[in-house]
């Protein structure tokens, strides 16, 4: 049986179940105490990570990050690999707490990097380290080309100089995956990531940051200080290449941008759901059927809102299928992380309006959900960064046409 | 030449019955507007365009019976409805059509690149399709005939909403009022196919499957704001033998020339139904109705003033009724989906030739966000209503689905019509490229309900 079908598939279904008890009784259990207590270690997790790697292990497609590595099987017709699973499960997992799946022990946006490009070798020698990802420095966010630190091949090792901001997980995790340049004369082409593990000589975490949200997930800076790394460290073509250079590091984005969207609509259903039940016990109940514009105000502002997140979501599913069908996906991916990203921030902050002082007050947790949405309009590419990347993409312009 | 009522007397001193309460201000600014407005149409050398409009207005401005329509009678007897069966439902999550969706959807976007679009203007004009369009739709595409099972001698295997999403889409990347126009008569067919027993499947039908296309209507929305068409104002009585009618039906396609409407009632316990009426009813009549926009679809009001029609006129209520409402919804956000690619797909070369300060004004960011926005929301909402009708061919509920891809259609479509204006700045607005068409059409898709369906 063959056709557009956008359903869950069945295969999927026990997985996604698990994903959610975890987030139910695990995750939103410790949602306000990691919250309260910032830079405090969730000791919660390291029991949930094993679950995890379970579930990673199972049958049916991956769970984590590390699901996002794309296989490349032969042409065998449809497929809804680990791309599709693990976005449904990151969902699933996001409801509960998106700051405690950011602490998530193994499954850092590095895990993530790591699956997409490492060579076989590689993924062997890092598989089981829970890996953050280091782009943004003091001096560049975005403009990820304009990165200063750098990387200068010494003997069999490379020597890392620079600073790192915002490493998510940068403390807690056992390796960073840097990105650094070998030239920087020779721009993005220059621009390769390295792992580099955690207590390697020339490595210090020089503080965490106090947040916005996503408290329980640690921001930390790292500074790297003639730090030699291994050079098999490095991940994916160690050539300065001008036409392919930066493809590598891109490609990554391309697979972790559905999960960052993925957590986004987790965030975003927790504040729905929550807000479902909130209106009901007032006395207002969503009707489909009816014209938004017959119902009360808040009835129609919950159905603009349930309809961002219907369009981010199957945008989302969309993408993530893409890559499990090996085709591209990088448009798909962009807009999915632009069209969730602004959704989230925009339904978390409505939900806590349409709550009133139970939304904004800290004994429920959409004040929380809003606080914490605001980081996935921002990171693995802000909002502006996507509509850039669509742009580009629909109009057929290059980097330098479109600045 | 037309003949103005211009009251050529001075302003100062001058004494008008109407409007009573006007202070002698107000009225003197009131006739100066007036005389100058009259004024300008000379210096604009736009006299011509205005008689055209009036001659227009009267031509499309009557009120006449409903058209002659034949004698239906039962073809043949038929017992039990025929109905196609829901389709499968697939294990996996896919987004590809089927190879026979494909050709279809080939089929139909080609038919409106290369006869619905050259034509669209002029029909705009004219209120009214090309005149052979109907049947060279029918003959090319078969739009009426897949969604009627074969033994009724139509050419459905099984129920696809999908695929009538996919014409649906691809007919108005051409022209989104002559799609209208060309789907209307497909919305009775289907509602007959889907909920029809087996004297209305025998009686209405066949006409459907001729080579000379039969026009008909569905007709539910009303003209007062807030329509909500779960509580209707035009009404269905208990009369002898079965229902009389009385009501105002808005918008509705083709009404003029339309044999045969399916009408939406309320009944006398409060419910809303569908009643199929025969347009030569005692009582019914049409109003020409041109709008902002659809208006190739030749737009007119259906008026009903106590139209006896028999019990088994019934067609539709309850929960098919509602179903009715969703697959409507559904194909106008199908319709917005094709005028909203085709905005897409006009303003990326304008903004990439457009030339300001020097380079493409695509080399903006401004510009080339609102691209990326209309690129964005589009997504969504062709993937959203996409959910939402291969839920409803598998026979799965799909109230929610359908009512956020309405939701989206309506928010979205007009904003993408918005930007498609705004990209093309002051050569948006004129006539001479289709975004100002688009504009009007995609606003329809937030409010209209009934005229199509999936």
């Amino acid at each position: 049986m063959t056709g557009i079908n956008l359903e869950v598939p069945r295969k999927f279904r026990p997985l996604i179940k698990q994903a959610h008890d975890v987030a139910e009784q695990v995750l939103r259990a410790n949602s306000r105490k990691y919250d309260l207590a910032e830079h405090e270690y969730p000791t919660e997790l390291d029991m949930l990570a094993a679950l995890v790697d379970g579930l990673n292990d199972g049958g049916s497609g991956g769970a984590g990050a590390s699901g996002v590595r794309r296989s490349h099987g032969g042409d065998e017709g449809n497929r809804n690999g680990s791309n599709l699973s693990t976005v449904l499960s990151i969902l699933e997992v996001a409801w509960g707490d998106v700051a405690l799946v950011l602490s998530m022990p193994r499954q850092g946006l590095g895990n993530a990097a790591i699956a997409s490009v490492a060579t076989d070798d590689q993924l062997r020698r890092f598989a089981g380290k829970w890996a953050a990802m280091a782009i943004t420095e003091p001096g560049c966010g975005s403009d990820s080309a304009a990165i200063r630190t750098t990387a200068v091949r010494d003997g069999d090792c490379y020597v890392l100089n620079g600073e790192k901001i915002y490493v998510t997980a940068g403390q807690r995790a056992d390796a960073v995956v840097v990105w650094a340049t070998l030239d920087r004369a020779k721009g993005r082409a220059a621009i390769k990531s390295f792992v580099v593990e955690k207590g390697t000589p020339g490595m210090v975490v020089e503080r965490v940051e106090r947040k916005l949200g996503i408290r329980a997930s640690d921001t930390a800076t790292i500074r790297f200080t003639d730090c030699r790394v291994p050079a098999e460290n490095l991940l994916g073509n160690p050539d300065i290449d001008a036409d392919r250079g930066f493809t590598g590091a891109m490609q990554t984005f391309d697979n972790t941008r559905p999960l960052v969207a993925a957590m986004a609509l987790g965030v975003a259903r927790a504040a729905l759901d929550e807000t479902r039940t909130l209106l009901a016990r007032a006395g207002v109940e969503i009707d489909y059927d009816r014209p938004a514009l017959v119902q009360p105000a808040a009835a129609a502002t919950f159905l603009q809102l349930e309809a961002d997140w219907e369009a981010a979501y199957l945008t989302t599913l969309e993408a993530a299928w893409l890559a499990d069908n090996n085709r591209p996906n990088s448009l798909q991916a962009s807009m999915a992380k632009a069209k969730a990203g602004r959704s989230a921030t925009n339904i978390t902050l409505r939900c806590v309006q349409l709550a009133g002082a139970t939304g904004y007050a800290e004994r429920e947790l959409l004040e929380k959900w809003a606080r914490d949405a605001k980081i996935l309009d921002i990171f693995e590419g802000t909002q502006q960064i996507q509509q850039l990347i669509v742009a580009r993409r629909l109009l057929g312009k290059t980097s330098a046409e479109l600045k | 030449m037309v003949n103005y009522p211009i009251p050529l007397v001075p302003c100062t001193g001058m004494t008008l019955t109407r409007p009573a309460r006007r202070d002698p201000m107000a009225l003197g600014l009131a006739v100066l507007n007036r005389l100058a407005g009259v004024r300008a149409l000379d210096r604009l050398n736009l006299r011509k365009p205005v008689e055209r409009g009036v001659y227009q207005a009267t031509r499309t401005g009557f009120r006449t019976v409903g058209a002659v329509n034949r004698t239906f009678t039962a073809a043949r007897q038929q017992a039990a409805p025929a109905r196609l069966p829901a389709a499968g439902k697939p294990a996996l999550f896919d987004l590809t059509p089927t190879d026979e969706q494909r050709m279809i959807q080939q089929a139909a976007g080609e038919f409106a690149a290369e006869q619905l679009r050259p034509a669209a203007g002029a029909a705009d004009t004219e209120c009214q399709p090309p005149a052979g369009l109907l049947a060279r739709a029918t003959a090319e595409l078969g739009v009426s005939v897949i969604g009627i099972p074969a033994e009724l001698d139509g050419a459905g295997a099984e129920r696809s909403a999908v695929t009538n999403v996919l014409v649906a889409e691809a007919l108005a990347h051409g022209d989104l009022g002559l799609a209208v126009a060309l789907l209307a008569p497909a919305a009775v067919s289907t509602a007959l196919v889907l909920w029809g027993d087996g004297n209305q499947q025998a009686t209405y039908l066949p006409p459907f499957t001729a080579d000379e296309p039969i026009g008909a209507a569905l007709a539910v929305l009303e003209p007062q704001p807030l329509f909500d068409p779960f509580a209707l104002a035009t009404e269905a009585t208990s009369a002898a033998g079965g229902y009389r009618l009385t009501g105002t039906k808005a918008l509705v396609p083709g009404a003029a020339t339309a044999e045969l409407f399916v009408v939406a009632a309320r009944l006398p316990d409060g419910g809303s139904a569908l009643f199929l009426v025969e347009s030569g009813s005692p009582g019914l009549t049409v109003e020409a109705e041109p709008a902002m926009g659809l208006r190739p679809a030749a737009l007119g009001r259906l008026v009903l003033d106590h139209v006896t029609v028999p019990a088994g006129a019934l067609l539709a209520r309850g929960e098919q009724y509602a179903d009715c409402i969703r697959l409507s919804r559904l194909a106008w956000s199908a319709l917005a989906t094709g005028t909203a690619q085709a905005v897409l797909d006009y303003v990326i070369p304008y903004v990439n030739g457009r030339q300001a300060f020097g380079e493409p004004i695509s080399n903006r960011q401004s510009v080339a966000f609102s691209v990326a926005d209309i690129g964005i929301e589009l997504e969504g909402l062709r993937l959203t209503t996409y959910r939402a009708a291969a839920r409803a061919e598998q026979g799965r509920s799909f109230a929610r689905e359908a009512a956020l891809a309405r939701t989206l259609a309506a928010e979205y479509g007009m904003q993408i019509g918005s930007a498609g204006v705004q990209l093309l700045g002051g050569h948006g607005y004129v006539k001479e490229h289709p975004v100002e068409r688009w504009y009007r059409d995609l606003r329809a898709a937030g409010l209209m309900e009934g005229a199509v369906l999936v």
